[in-house]
């Protein structure tokens, strides 16, 4: 440090070493923030009470109030809704991305963050991880639940986990279009809005509640181009048995196109925010 | 002596406007300096650029031998910051925050808690450090946002405007928190509006003014230049200003005074109080009515009144002016 400190007059300023922030340091700087976000999460009641309850309420409003209707009776619905709303919830959960880096942006903590000598990465990473969580608690509420309504897989344990892990990688692909909203959004409450038009549309408008059969053409039409349906087919072959090679290749190529499309986008709305 | 901190020609501008007009500021190591100004005249663009979170669009800034714009990185290892507005996690306590941040500089949990319950202690939080720092009030906040960027123990602090909005007693608090900082050997640069702040703890002060440096020096010598106290005086008929101005004038002692032409209002710094009876006199002899007359502390407008000669944040620059600027 000494060797530089003279620096009286500019022109003979010699540039000090320029210090950069490599990986381990910077996936370090991630977890920290990650356990503040998982901190969050369990310190504030409504965030918590969200992740658990949208789950719980989603299955037991099917499987009760439509099952029946839809599918002659609830214990057969029960087996088909499971793994689609496994894809359901993940993809409600991965607002929390967006939500966690626009609150922190519009709270000043990203100033804060940004004063410190941390990788530009870390904040990203924090809520990214931190949403994994949410992943986590929210399926296994899920299949808890479903488990004692009588839910049982099919196949065995490891094409079940396989599937839970197909579903989390999903979410962690949903989170760059979280990211974007987020870095959008005029502040955090506008966040679930703007999310929500993206995703009912892609949960509603798949075979996750009902046959697409059962629809009128152009919808038929919209389920069967929707990536969200094959994810379902994946998890649900997965679990239930049935072909899962086919819709798997599709979900695994549907990460890809959405990573391709979505992450440089996320990154350059992230990157002017954190320069 | 020994710079600390060297920002040559900032330029920033957003659109149209331009936020930073080539501002220049040199801070001597160890020094506390004071960027005085009123709303709007770029003190937090400033503050922001020199602490790395902005980019101007043109100049230069050397904090410590590093260049912010190149290798911002090192530079953000030795500055705290204090933005104008609190930049702690509302949901989380102080003690929370606080080592929160001394996770990220590198310190072990146990390192991070020790340091935070010392920032605490320091800044008399107590209690309240296992609080969320949603239930704290104005001036806890200021405090606990303040322990955060020292929690690195920066050679460097930013303070933007670490007392608006505070009561006397929370100011009188940070005062001498910053007196403390600076006798250890800390160079802060602290922005503000008001000329009293800048006195009390200002080493030597930069005045700037719609993004561009008005007047510089230590804040005795701006005094002088303003006066101890300054003189009002508005004539009831507005056809009166003239031979109001030429009378104070004389008085003066060939010091013009500053003409609110809108108003009709003149304002002159004053160091002897006689001038007022002397005044009066006078402008009883021309037949000059008065609606206001009197001396007071002089206010920012009135040091802006007398520095530029105008009303703050109404500079409207000559093409002189402008031409010698660049
Ligand atoms: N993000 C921004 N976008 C557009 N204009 C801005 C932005 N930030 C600041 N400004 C403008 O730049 C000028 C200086 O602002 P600022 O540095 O915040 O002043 P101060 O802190 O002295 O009150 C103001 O005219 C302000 O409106
Ligand atoms: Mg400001």
């Amino acid at each position: 440090m000494s060797a530089t400190v003279a620096v009286d007059s500019h022109a003979s300023v010699e540039p000090s070493p320029r210090i950069r922030i490599g990986p381990a340091t910077a996936a370090r700087h991630g977890m920290i923030l990650a356990s503040r976000n998982i901190r969050y999460l369990v310190r504030t009641p409504s965030s918590l009470i969200d992740t658990v309850i949208q789950p719980v309420l989603f299955l037991l409003v099917f499987v009760f109030l439509f099952g029946g209707a839809i599918a002659g009776d609830w214990q057969s619905y029960l087996q088909t809704l499971v793994p689609g709303l496994m894809v359901q919830i993940t993809m409600y959960a991965s607002i929390g991305t967006g939500m966690a880096l626009n609150t922190d942006i519009s709270k000043g903590v990203f100033d804060r963050f940004r004063s410190l000598p941390i990788a530009r990465s870390a904040p990203l990473v924090g809520a990214v991880l931190g949403d994994v969580l949410r992943y986590v608690v929210a399926l296994t509420v899920l299949l808890l639940l479903a488990f004692a309504l009588g839910f049982r897989i099919q196949t065995d344990p490891l094409s079940a986990l396989l599937a839970c892990a197909l579903v989390v990688v999903f979410g962690l692909t949903l989170c760059w279009m979280s990211v974007i909203i987020g870095m959008v959004a005029t502040g955090p409450q506008a966040v679930p809005g703007i999310a929500m038009a993206v995703i009912l549309p892609l949960t509603f408008g798949s075979n996750i509640f009902a046959a697409p059969e059962t629809m009128p053409g152009w919808l038929e039409a919209w389920v069967g181009i929707n990536p969200v349906t094959y994810f379902v087919d994946a998890v649900r072959g997965l679990m239930l048995g049935g072909p899962t090679l086919v819709p798997v290749l599709i979900s695994l190529g549907a990460v890809a196109g959405i990573q391709i499309v979505l992450m440089p986008l996320a990154l350059r709305a992230y990157l002017r925010r954190v320069r | 002596m020994n710079t600390c901190i060297r920002a040559e020609g900032l330029v920033k501008r957003y659109g149209a406007n331009t936020a930073l007009d080539g501002v220049s500021l040199g801070i001597p190591r160890g020094s506390i300096q004071g960027v005085l100004g009123p709303n709007g005249a770029g003190k937090t663009t400033t503050v922001r650029i020199l602490a790395t979170l902005l980019r101007p669009d043109e100049g230069t800034v050397l904090v410590d031998g590093h260049d912010a714009l190149r290798d911002p990185v090192s530079v953000r290892g030795i500055i705290g910051l204090t933005g104008q507005y609190a930049s702690v996690d509302e949901e989380l306590t102080g003690m929370e925050n606080l080592e929160l941040v001394g996770r990220l500089l590198d310190l072990s949990g146990r390192q991070a808690r020790v340091r935070a319950r010392e920032l605490v202690e320091r800044f008399e939080l107590g209690d309240a450090g296992d609080r969320p720092v949603k239930t704290y009030s104005g001036g806890m906040r200021r405090r606990i946002d303040l322990a955060a960027s020292l929690v690195g123990r920066p050679r460097v602090l930013y303070l933007d405007e670490p007392t608006t909005g505070l009561d006397p007693h929370s100011r009188n608090r940070l005062w001498s928190i910053v007196h403390g900082l600076s006798d250890e050997g800390t160079t802060i640069l602290l922005t503000t509006q008001y000329l009293e702040e800048a006195d009390q703890l200002a080493d030597r002060v930069t005045v700037i003014d719609q993004g561009r440096v008005v007047a510089e020096g230590a804040p005795k010598e701006l005094k002088q230049r303003v006066g101890s106290q300054t003189l009002h005086v508005r004539p009831v008929d507005p056809a009166d200003v003239r031979r109001t101005e030429e009378i104070l004038t004389e008085l003066l002692g060939g010091v013009r005074p500053g003409v609110d032409s809108e108003r009709g209002l003149l304002s002159a710094p004053v160091q002897d109080p006689v001038l007022l009876s002397a005044l009066v006199r006078r402008l009883h002899d021309a037949a000059i009515s008065t609606d206001e007359l009197g001396l007071g502390l002089p206010s920012l407008d009135d040091v802006f009144l007398t520095l530029t000669g105008q009303k703050a944040g109404k500079t409207e620059p000559t093409a002189a002016e402008k031409g010698s600027s660049t």
